[in-house]
């Protein structure tokens, strides 16, 4: 049917047109499938999707209409055998990071050994003073963490980038499977898949035993949002619902015996455990950010005291660096004494002169990122860059070296997208979703396949044009 | 629940309501001009600006009284921060902040009725399709209201959402009775005429009793069985006493909910007392406009005590 770019790995077909192993099933269902009848299902899933409201605002623009991040319908599938290899790196990974963080704020073994330079950290605006000395209930850091990862080859998996700080895109996860399962009914009769519903349960569940230990059996879990402006304002209260918990803003909560407590219809009520969707600085007006709207004045003393939870813990934010990633080799080592099992993506620490020499004699070549960046801005892509773009990227990196890491661009795999002409491939990229608690990691199987839906594109940020697509792990 | 989340949930559905009622009202005003003569049109256009309490803001955006303008501005105009079109809006917006207190099927019947009206609205109404509008405008609400009732745990969400839909009904129908209270008055010269049977009709056009009235009243038509009608007759959904019952119903769910009775019990108890043991004489001895006036207060004053009661603001 279609074959693929031989540079790249095509994750559905083999460089001679034939399908791997993970797609047979799905591969065999589409041809028994009407071409016509496959395009009109492809508007269908928008419709799906606007009805559902799960749409991004974008900021900045009150007239602009509410974005649908597009979606593809062709799913990114794993093979059971795949996936038991990739979360055992995952669950080893966030393994690590729990214990980084900790060991950060308190003894910091990692920095006396030697291992980390201290100004990873110290220059670091995600790491926060109020963390020191203190341990967070249930000795959890990252109650949720999304690990992207890229592929390049049957086996080879990397991890591209650690979000320990708030990750999102998990209720596209969830709806993209529902979208899938309205319209491709018959499919998931003929393909076994590995559920992805039950998330939001086990959520509820990894958060209730991180819960203070005075919570008692049920705690009172809240989820914090900004409110109804902020772009995944439906992801919050989407995971509300489906926890069967509050969705709550800052003018919502007070402090009241120690407690924080939300304002209900019959007067100030616990709460135990917040998964906040906020950032640590506009967590508490009285600690951080002073003028900020969005928080709860003094809910830091009450952390402190262990009278809440809050998920994830203040100062996560510190392990989304991209400096700190290009140590996060080092850092599984450290604390597991394991090799790790995923592979980062090789990275040049531009505040290493060394490096520093090899990524500007070799710009054109390299995809060069900002170390506290995210989203995708703020980045040079050498190969699809102009001269002039080049030579602008080249004097901000040459000012401020320490504020820049660098990865050979990737020939990154690609997964078929639905077009008009029939299947083309895409280059994707996969966020499964994390849960830490004292009972142990807990991985959806699964997660966010971004894609880029440009031809050639390697950008799958939805902010930049990408989309998503189900993803599957098959039940073999 | 969160006192904030009760404050959207209430306001959602008085928006719904009043976008509904709005609809009515401009139905039965489209209906009149068709039916009387220009100046007739005038006076009804008129009337139904007063009603919804836009006529001096109509009339800093237009000189004249034509149709298509006041229907223009009545539904989606941007000079008009009360237009249907942002009365959806408002009550969308509130969907979006208690959605986790709302079923899906309520939040989608709202989100899908936004998204279709803000479509129909999105230019200028033509004449030839106002009733094909406002018959949708109707229908998105009936859908809300429908998957509220069809989905919603009767627990506090379920509460909020009906004093919120009774507490406006109330409003908007003393409201119409009150622009038109003295086509009710028991006056001699004008029974039996034509001009005031069709006025009648419009009047229990705009609060979709005519057919009801009708049956109830074997195609009798005074003015008498109508005010007592529309005030008193506790089985059609429209009237001033369904609603009061409806709110008190309501209200004392959520009193036992709650194992407490809050202010807004009380204000309910003396709002009761306009109505319990009054016949439709006795309103016309205090005065029709009196009467309404009062009515309109105390649903005012009960808002209020429910604002105040379930913690709605910090």
């Amino acid at each position: 049917m279609t074959s693929s770019d031989p540079t790249n790995f095509d994750e559905m077909h083999t460089p001679d047109g034939g399908v791997r192993e993970a797609y047979e099933g799905y591969d065999g269902w589409l041809g028994e499938q009407d071409g016509r009848w496959m395009r009109s299902k492809a508007s269908e899933a928008e419709s799906f999707f606007r009805k559902t409201g799960i749409t991004f605002n974008v900021y900045g623009d009150e007239d602009a209409e509410e974005r649908l991040i597009p979606f593809d319908m062709v799913p990114r599938i794993i093979t059971g055998n795949e996936w038991r290899r990739l979360s055992k790196g995952i669950e080893q990974r966030v393994r690590a990071l729990n214990a980084f963080m900790h060991d950060l704020y308190h003894r910091q073994e990692i920095i006396r050994s030697g291992r980390l330079p201290e100004r990873l950290f110290r220059n670091n605006a995600a790491w926060l003073p109020e963390m020191v000395g203190f341990t967070p209930p249930g000795g959890v850091y990252t109650h949720i963490v999304g690990i992207d990862l890229v592929r390049t080859g049957p086996d080879e998996f990397m991890v591209l980038e650690d979000n320990a700080r708030t990750p999102s895109g998990v209720s596209y996860m969830l709806e993209n499977r529902e979208t899938m399962m309205a319209m491709f009914p018959e499919l998931f009769s003929k393909v076994k898949v590995r559920p992805v519903s039950d998330y939001p349960r086990r959520l509820a569940k990894s958060l209730a035993a991180c819960a203070p230990e005075g919570a008692g059996p049920n705690p009172t879990i809240a989820v914090m949002t900004p409110g109804i402006f902020n772009s995944a304002y439906f992801e919050h209260a989407f995971l509300a619902d489906q926890m069967g918990a509050q969705l709550v803003e800052g003018s919502d909560l007070q402090i009241i015996d120690g407690k924080v407590q939300m304002r209900t219809t019959v007067g100030f009520k616990p709460i135990d455990v917040i998964y906040r969707r906020i950032d640590d600085e506009y967590l508490d007006p009285l600690t951080f950010s002073p003028d900020s709207m969005l928080g709860v004045p003094g809910i830091m003393d009450v952390y402190r005291a262990g009278n809440i939870t809050i998920a994830n813990a203040p100062g996560t934010g510190v392990a989304d660096d991209k400096a700190i990633y290009s140590f996060m080799p080092e850092i599984v080592e450290f604390y597991t004494g394991e090799k790790p099992l995923l592979p980062n993506v090789e990275t040049y620490r531009c505040a290493d002169p060394d490096s520093l020499k090899y990524v500007l004699d070799n710009l054109a070549e390299l995809v060069v990122k900002e170390v506290h960046g995210s989203g995708g801005y703020g980045m040079l892509i050498g190969p699809t860059s102009s001269h002039r773009e080049i030579a602008k990227f080249r004097a901000k990196l040459e000012a401020d070296p320490e504020n820049y890491i660098a990865q050979p661009t990737l020939s990154l795999s690609t997964c078929p997208i639905f077009t008009r002409a029939g299947l083309a491939p895409r280059h994707v990229d996969l966020r499964p979703f994390v849960l830490s608690s004292p009972n142990g990691i807990d991985i959806t199987p699964g997660g966010l396949t971004r894609v880029a839906l440009k031809k050639g594109s390697l950008v799958v940020n939805s902010s930049q044009g990408g989309g998503t697509k189900d993803s599957w792990v098959l039940d073999d | 629940m969160l006192g904030r989340v009760a404050h959207s949930i209430f306001w959602m559905y008085r928006y719904l309501e009043r976008a509904e009622n709005t609809a009515r009202l401009l139905a039965a005003g489209q209906r009149m001009t068709l039916t009387r003569g220009s100046d007739m049109a005038v006076e009804e256009w008129r009337s139904v600006l007063t009603t919804l309490g836009l006529r001096a803001a109509y009339e800093d955006n237009y000189d004249d009284y034509q149709s298509a303008h006041v229907c223009d501005f009545v539904l989606r105009s941007k000079d008009n921060p009360e237009s249907v079109l942002s009365m959806l809006e408002r009550a969308r917006t509130n969907a979006r902040i208690s959605r986790s207190a709302i079923t899906t099927e309520v939040w989608e019947a709202i989100n899908e009725g936004w998204m279709s009206i803000c479509d129909q609205l999105a230019r200028p109404v033509r004449e030839t399709n106002l009733n094909q509008v406002l018959g949708a405008i109707r229908r998105e609400s009936t859908l809300a209201r429908g998957a509220t009732h069809g989905s919603m745990l009767r627990g506090e969400a379920y509460h909020f959402a009906r004093l919120g839909t009774f507490l406006e009904r109330a409003d908007n129908v003393a409201r119409i009775l009150d622009v038109k209270y003295y086509l009710l008055l028991p006056s001699l010269s004008y029974v039996g005429t034509a001009l005031d049977t069709t006025q009648w009709d419009n009047v229990l056009r705009s609060l979709s009793a005519e057919r009801a009235f009708q049956w109830l009243n074997s195609g009798r038509m005074d003015s008498r069985s109508i005010a007592d009608f529309l005030i008193f007759d506790d089985s059609f959904p429209r009237s001033l006493a369904y609603s009061y019952t409806a709110l008190r119903e309501a209200l004392a769910e959520l009193a036992q909910l709650h194992g407490e009775e809050g202010s807004a019990c009380e204000e309910m108890r003396l709002a009761d007392l306009r109505l319990t043991g009054k016949s439709v004489e006795d309103i016309f001895d205090q005065g029709l406009h009196q009467f309404l006036l009062e009515f309109i207060n105390s649903n005012q004053s009960l808002a209020k005590a429910i604002t105040e009661d379930y913690r709605f603001v910090a």
